[in-house]
């Protein structure tokens, strides 16, 4: 027994979760259902620190789905990166997993609790899948997986708005996965395989291409509209504004995650530096489009009485840093992308998770309902300062520890690495602003009741588990550093 | 043919007339698949685009055209057409930039015929022994790409279950009658072609299903034809008068049902020694039989799966028919 | 003149393609949005058919004495994307039930007026 499953890891991964989904679909009984799906999720976060290590001790690891040799079959494909993303989007999925049970109580009628249980997993096993797998067209097959769930999960929000969020994330979801599909068939077309590693093999003698070249463009925006990545961002700030606590943690901290991680892969992986930026001008788009980013997040962040909002638009600046990491091409500057995305998964969770706690309170989270919560919700506020600070960028809290590497990396590049480091350091300002109006609210602002409200611990314990994880990878940073330069170190160096 | 129904949708106004010309483009398409050799394509194409989606359009039109608003007003609408039309522009302009550099329609000698896919033509008939190639890649090779596509139809399952199913909303009533054909009952004349027909499509999907080895078909062309019957029969009964056959409860099972079936397949090999959904490792004395086992065992979980969640998706819209506004969740926060 | 008989097919498949696509992000209909995106996953699908053909080929059966086959491949993929694509249509559609229940219109611009999103 204790074989098979050992040897099967990889695929037990995303099996766990989705297969749990249908038979949480089926008990209906929420304790049990929520039991169901937490165990699930529990054993998947502990398979992935399993292969985390196997990775990091023996390399590379390759599973063959139905015995079949890639490219004949479809393989899953284990690197430092995948690994490390794995472990990430399973343990903050074990994480929402112990604050939803009471959380989503207050948002969501009771009779949906399996439902939303099961749509959780399959988001979770859709987005394990995107992660793990070495196959093009798998890759599209679980992100449409993990996006009509998420359309599901989006859907739950007790405001009518949810409604119109979700529609329109469906909407600009299915056409980035069009253009996903299109790409991918004219990457077919010209190589004859689905398979990354064998599409890297196979691309550089048809590289110069126009097919290729189209083939390129259409994956990239495809993937950044999963991606969120300005301009591309509108679907973000409503699916989060409205959907229920839970799901604005769960998709904050992991979907745009993985997307940047299928963005990474395909760039690096299977196109090869050298191709998407040597032959495209994408190092210059990137760039100017992610300083964008940063300040358009930023200011309008600063604008939103929804703290909710606050967040998204600040989650839009954030994914702007991890991108201006990533095209600096440098192994320091993509190491600080990976690392700023395992940070603010870290951080964005414990903002969200205190929201979440607001909002189990009070019945929303707009800066009104913040006054005089550092007195009446003084646990839960301490949590939001924790996150806070992390996204700010304060020394000791994992926040630092990101810009620290992308300032470090962007030294390296002159006159384009000023104009970075100087929106890095504007965009801490304007973090500054919109946190510290909640802080305002919070700390000097009286109570309209002087009554202690403090959270139920079981959404506190979850909440402080991120706040404290925060403080941990920003003291101690041998892990995270550790994986995300490794992570970089294979992605620079060609084929996983 | 196809661009000029593909046009009519953008420039006829009427939705009603809009989903028409949609599914003449779907079946459209299905013919011109025939025609590029792909008959399987071609029977799910029909089967879906030309059947179960405008129903669901169909469906959903009813739904939002009610009494208090009868016409759709035309108001002028704050699009603009040039920024979209500016992002087509550019985004065709790119796929036709693309195009010169690709292998020539049909030419035998492109990568895509000469790299993976000789492997399926030249070997499946003795590694799998089946003559429907596109079954043996389907079931087997590409495998894990089918479970995942099943569980993405189940997940839509869930979705409309959770927005539209009677679980969405808190009175605890459960079935109603599908109002809008209620008025189809009186017709004899189509109680009786129903009833002739209703028996032949039913054979017709067992037969989609289990020959879909030696010819076009497979589970989820038999799935939707199978769903197909029972959206006939309710349209001419009455939803009530089918869940008295089938209780939603049950169907929402075989929507579990199919998909486990197909997932636990997988999981069995794996503890018979081989890896996930490896169905060599079904029979160890003679691996084709255990390949035909299994594509047979997850074929039907897919057609199974894909009849449900297809019955369990039209009989939630229907349900929602008669509805009142009144029961909708609150608006504002 | 073999540039235009070899890429023809693509080029009527990019125009529908680009229909469909259009449709998406120009109307304001929600309903005409989802056959929008249906026409333009259709014509993808087609793309992807198309680059299976083999000019001179049979349907991927096997028989005895046919040595040429369409490639099987791109039909399983287009098998997949089409579920996906009902499956996407499926879950559309029963949004706009309930937009249309909450806001009393399926327009973008009567919802938005309305205090929605989209």
């Amino acid at each position: 027994m204790m074989e098979v499953v050992l040897a099967n890891l990889p695929a037990l991964q995303v099996l766990l979760p989705l297969l749990t989904a249908p038979i949480c679909f089926l008990v209906r009984k929420n304790g049990i259902a929520w039991l169901l799906a937490f165990v699930a999720t529990l054993g998947s976060f502990v398979v992935a620190i399993n292969l985390f290590e196997q990775v990091s001790n023996e390399g590379v690891l390759s599973y063959t789905m139905g015995g079949w040799e890639p490219p004949w079959g479809i393989e899953y494909r284990i690197d430092e990166l995948s690994a490390f993303v794995l472990m990430l989007v399973s343990g903050i999925a074990t994480v929402t997993l112990a604050f939803a049970r009471k959380s989503i109580a207050k948002e969501i009628a009771p009779q949906s609790f399996a439902l939303f249980y099961t749509a959780l997993l399959l988001c979770l096993a859709g987005l394990l899948g995107i992660t793990i797998t070495g196959d093009a067209f798998n890759l599209f097959v679980f992100l449409e997986i993990s996006s009509l769930s998420s359309y599901i999960l989006i859907s739950f929000g007790k405001d009518n708005r949810a409604l119109t969020a979700s529609f329109q994330y469906l909407i600009m979801g299915t056409i980035g996965a069009t253009m996903l599909l299109i790409g991918i068939g004219f990457l077919y077309m010209m190589t004859g395989t689905l398979n990354m590693a064998d599409l890297a093999a196979r691309l550089p003698e048809v590289m110069d291409t126009n097919t290729v070249r189209a083939a390129f463009a259409f994956i990239i925006v495809g993937l950044s509209i999963k991606l969120a990545l300005f301009p591309l961002h509108i679907w973000l700030p409503n699916a989060y504004g409205y959907a229920p606590s839970t799901v604005t943690v769960f998709l904050a901290a992991t979907s745009t995650k993985v997307a940047l991680y299928a963005l990474l892969r395909f760039i690096f992986t299977i196109f090869g530096v050298e191709f998407a930026f040597g032959e495209m001008p994408l190092q210059f788009i990137l760039i100017f489009l992610s300083v964008l980013a940063v300040f358009s997040g930023s200011l309008t962040a600063i604008f939103q009485t929804n703290i909710k909002h606050v967040l998204a638009y600040s989650s839009i600046a954030q994914i702007g840093y991890m991108m201006i990491g990533v095209a600096l091409i440098s192994v320091a500057g993509l190491s600080a992308g990976i690392l700023h995305m395992f940070n603010h998964a870290i951080m964005k969770g414990c903002l969200f998770m205190a929201l979440g706690c607001v909002y189990y309170r009070h019945g929303s989270a707009r800066i009104e309902d913040f006054k005089g919560l550092g007195k009446t919700m003084p646990l839960t506020m301490a949590a939001f300062v924790v996150g806070g600070l992390g996204l700010i960028g304060m020394p000791l809290t994992a926040g630092f520890i990101s810009k620290w590497y992308l300032v470090m990396a962007a030294l390296e590049h002159g006159l384009a690495g000023a104009v970075i480091i100087f929106s890095v350091l504007a965009g801490s300002l304007l973090a500054v602003a919109y946190i510290w109006r909640v802080v305002e609210a919070a700390y000097f602002q009286a109570p309209g009741n002087d009554e202690k409200v403090e959270a139920p611990m079981a959404l506190l314990i979850p909440t402080w588990a991120l706040a404290l994880a925060t403080i941990y990878f920003g003291i101690d940073t041998q892990l995270s550093v550790g994986a995300a330069t490794q992570a970089a170190e294979s992605l620079m160096g060609g084929t996983p | 043919m196809l661009i000029a129904t593909a046009l009519a949708s953008v420039f006829i106004r009427d939705l009603f007339a809009v989903i028409m010309v949609f599914g003449i483009y779907s079946l459209l398409s299905a013919g011109f698949f025939l025609n590029l050799n792909a008959p399987d394509v071609a029977l799910t194409e029909a089967a879906i685009g030309a059947g179960i989606a405008p129903i669901l359009m169909l469906g959903t039109l009813a739904l939002t055209r009610k009494k208090w608003d009868p016409e759709p007003h035309a108001k002028k609408s704050t699009h603009t057409p040039l920024l979209p039309l500016i992002v087509v522009a550019i985004t065709g302009a790119a796929l036709v930039y693309a195009t010169f550099d690709m292998p020539y329609y049909g030419d035998a000698e492109a990568p895509s015929h000469t790299h993976v896919a000789p492997r399926y033509i030249q070997e499946s008939g003795q590694e799998i022994d089946i003559p429907n190639m596109v079954t043996s890649v389907l079931a087997s090779y590409r495998g894990f790409d089918t479970l995942g596509e099943v569980f993405v139809i189940f997940t839509a399952g869930i979705g409309v279950l959770a927005l539209l199913g009677f679980l969405s909303d808190g009175s605890g009533r459960k079935y109603w009658q599908f109002a809008d054909t209620a008025s189809l009952r009186r017709h004899t004349v189509l109680h009786v072609i129903a009833k002739i027909l209703i028996p032949l499509i039913l054979l017709y999907a067992f037969y989609v299903q289990f020959h879909g080895d030696y010819s076009p078909g497979g589970g989820f062309q038999a799935g939707v034809i199978f769903a197909t019957a029972f959206i006939l029969y309710t349209m001419i009964s009455g939803l009530q008068a089918v869940y008295k056959i089938i209780k939603p409860e049950l169907i929402y099972w075989t929507m579990a049902f199919g998909v486990m079936l197909y997932g636990v397949t997988g999981l069995v090999a794996m503890f018979m020694g081989g890896d996930y959904l490896d169905y060599n490792a079904l029979d160890h004395h003679d691996p084709i039989h255990g390949q035909h086992m299994g594509i047979l065992l997850v074929e039907l979980g897919v057609g199974i799966c894909v009849a449900a969640v297809m019955m369990s998706v039209f009989f939630n819209f229907a349900g929602r028919g008669i509805r009142l506004p009144e029961d909708t969740k609150e608006g504002g926060q | 003149m073999s540039v235009v008989l070899g890429l023809f097919n693509y080029w009527i498949v990019i125009a529908l393609m680009m229909t469909g696509f259009y449709l998406v992000i120009a109307t304001s209909n929600l309903i005409k949005k989802i056959i929008g995106l249906n026409i333009f996953q259709t014509s993808v699908f087609i793309l992807y058919i198309s680059i299976a053909k083999v000019k001179g080929g049979a349907a991927p059966i096997l028989e005895e004495g046919t040595e040429l086959y369409a490639n099987p491949l791109p039909h399983v993929l287009i098998l997949t994307a089409i579920v996906v694509g009902i499956a996407t249509t499926a879950l559309g559609l029963a949004l706009i039930v309930r937009i249309k229940e909450a806001y009393g219109s399926i327009e973008e611009d009567d919802i938005r007026e309305k205090g929605g999103t989209t």
